[in-house]
C-alpha cells in the first residue's frame, strides 16, 4: 500500500457517455467511466448504463476533449441574461391548439 | 419397443439439455465469485451482467429439462438437490477462476464454444431448443466479445500482462478437449439437434484462432488429456462450489425467499 506506488500506477482515462434513449431524441449526458480505451469505453457503458433496455445509440467521449467553463466566470457568462426577461417567451398568449412549446 | 426408444431418446435429450444446463449454472456461479472484486467497478458489473445471462440460460434449460422428466423435478431441483456426480457440466466451467487474466482466457475459449453450440441449435429440429438458442445467442456474442478483447488486450500487452495470459492458457486449454471428444449423446441425437462434433470444432477453432493472431499468441497443440465432466465424472473442485451454492437448500430444505 502506500500513496508512492499508487501515483506511479497509470490512470485509466475517464471518458463521458451519452446515450440516445429512442429514434428521434438526441443522446443526452448520462454519467462517466472509466476505459482504456473508446472500443472498451463503449463496451463498459453497455453494462453500466444500457442494462434496461435504456437506448439505441451510445457515444462515448474521453472526458479530457471537454472543454468546461469557469465556475469563477459565472457571473460574465449567465448574470446578465437574469434581468433581461424580454429574451423569455412570456408576453405572447399561446393560440389554442398549439402543443409542445 | 416404440415405448423403449422413445424413453432412450427423452433420456439422452435430457443429459443434452443438463449438460448446457449445468454448464451455465456453474460458469455462472464461477462468475459471479469476481463480484466485488474485479479490477474495477466497470468491470465488475460486466462480469456480474455476464453471471446474470448464464444463470437465466440455465434457468430456461431446467425449465426445458423439468417439462422433459414430466414436472417430477423442478428448476430448483436441479439446481440445488443434486449431487456432483449427477452434474453434467463441461469441467471447463468449473475450473478455479485464478487471476484475471486466467479467468478472462476461460471465459473467452467457454464462451467461444457455446456461440457455435447456440448457433447450430438455431436449426435443430426441437422449437424449445431453438427457442433458447435464439435468446442465449445475443448474449454469448457479447460475452464472446468481451472476453477475447480482454485476451487479446491483455495478450498483446505489457510483458507482465502477456505472462499472466499465457499462464492462464496452459491451465485452461486442455480442458477445451472435453468440448468434442467422441459423444454418444450428440450422435443419437443427431436427427433432433443436427449437430456434429467436428462442425462445432471447425467453427469454434475458427473464430478462436482469430483472437489469438490479434493476440499475437501460438494457438496450443491439441492435448491428448480428456475429461468428462459431461458424464458426471469431475474435478475436486464441482464440490466445493456446490457446497457453497446449495447450503441454503441443504441446511434449510424447501426454504423458500
Amino acid at each position: 500500500m502506500g500513496n508512492d506506488s499508487s501515483n506511479k500506477e497509470v490512470e485509466i482515462p475517464l471518458y463521458e457517455v451519452f446515450i440516445r434513449s429512442a429514434n428521434g431524441l438526441e443522446h443526452r449526458h448520462v454519467g462517466s467511466l472509466h476505459a482504456a480505451d473508446a472500443e472498451m469505453a463503449i463496451m463498459n457503458a453497455r453494462d453500466v448504463y444500457v442494462r434496461r433496455n435504456e437506448g439505441v445509440s451510445i457515444w462515448v467521449v474521453p472526458s479530457a476533449c471537454i472543454t468546461a467553463s469557469d465556475p469563477s466566470s459565472k457571473e460574465m457568462l449567465f448574470g446578465p441574461s437574469r434581468d433581461k426577461i424580454y429574451r423569455h417567451p412570456t408576453f405572447y398568449n399561446l393560440p389554442e391548439g398549439v402543443r409542445n412549446i | 419397443m416404440t415405448i423403449a426408444r422413445e424413453e432412450t431418446y427423452d433420456a439422452h435429450l435430457l443429459s443434452f439439455v443438463l449438460r448446457l444446463a449445468d454448464s451455465a449454472l456453474i460458469a455462472s456461479q464461477r462468475m459471479a465469485e469476481w463480484c466485488g472484486v474485479a479490477p474495477m467497478l466497470e468491470e465488475d458489473i460486466a462480469l456480474s451482467n455476464v453471471a446474470l445471462d448464464l444463470l437465466g440460460q440455465s434457468r430456461h434449460l431446467f425449465t426445458y429439462a423439468s417439462d422433459l422428466e414430466g414436472g417430477s423435478r423442478s428448476e430448483d431441483d436441479f439446481a440445488f438437490l443434486r449431487d456432483p456426480h449427477e452434474y453434467l457440466n463441461y469441467i471447463i466451467a468449473e475450473l478455479p477462476n485464478g487471476d484475471f487474466a486466467q479467468s478472462c482466457t476461460k471465459s473467452f475459449l467457454f464462451s467461444s464454444f457455446a456461440k457455435t453450440v447456440w448457433s447450430s441449435l438455431l436449426d435443430a429440429n426441437d422449437s424449445r431448443l431453438r427457442d433458447i438458442a435464439a435468446k442465449s445467442l445475443k448474449e454469448t456474442n457479447y460475452h464472446v466479445e468481451h472476453f477475447s478483447s480482454w485476451f487479446i488486450r491483455l495478450g498483446d500487452g505489457t510483458d507482465t500482462s502477456r505472462q499472466k495470459i499465457l499462464e492462464g492458457l496452459d491451465y485452461v486449454w486442455p480442458y477445451t478437449n472435453e468440448f468434442f471428444d467422441d459423444d454418444s449423446i450428440l450422435i443419437s441425437l443427431e436427427g433432433v439437434l443436427k449437430m456434429k462434433t467436428n462442425t462445432l470444432w471447425t467453427k469454434w477453432i475458427e473464430g478462436v484462432t482469430n483472437v489469438f493472431a490479434s493476440a499475437r499468441i501460438d494457438l496450443p497443440s491439441t492435448p491428448d488429456f480428456i475429461c468428462s465432466g459431461k458424464y458426471g465424472i469431475h474435478s475436486e473442485h464441482l464440490g466445493h462450489i456446490l457446497a457453497e451454492m446449495q447450503y441454503l437448500q441443504r441446511a434449510y430444505p424447501g426454504g423458500r425467499w
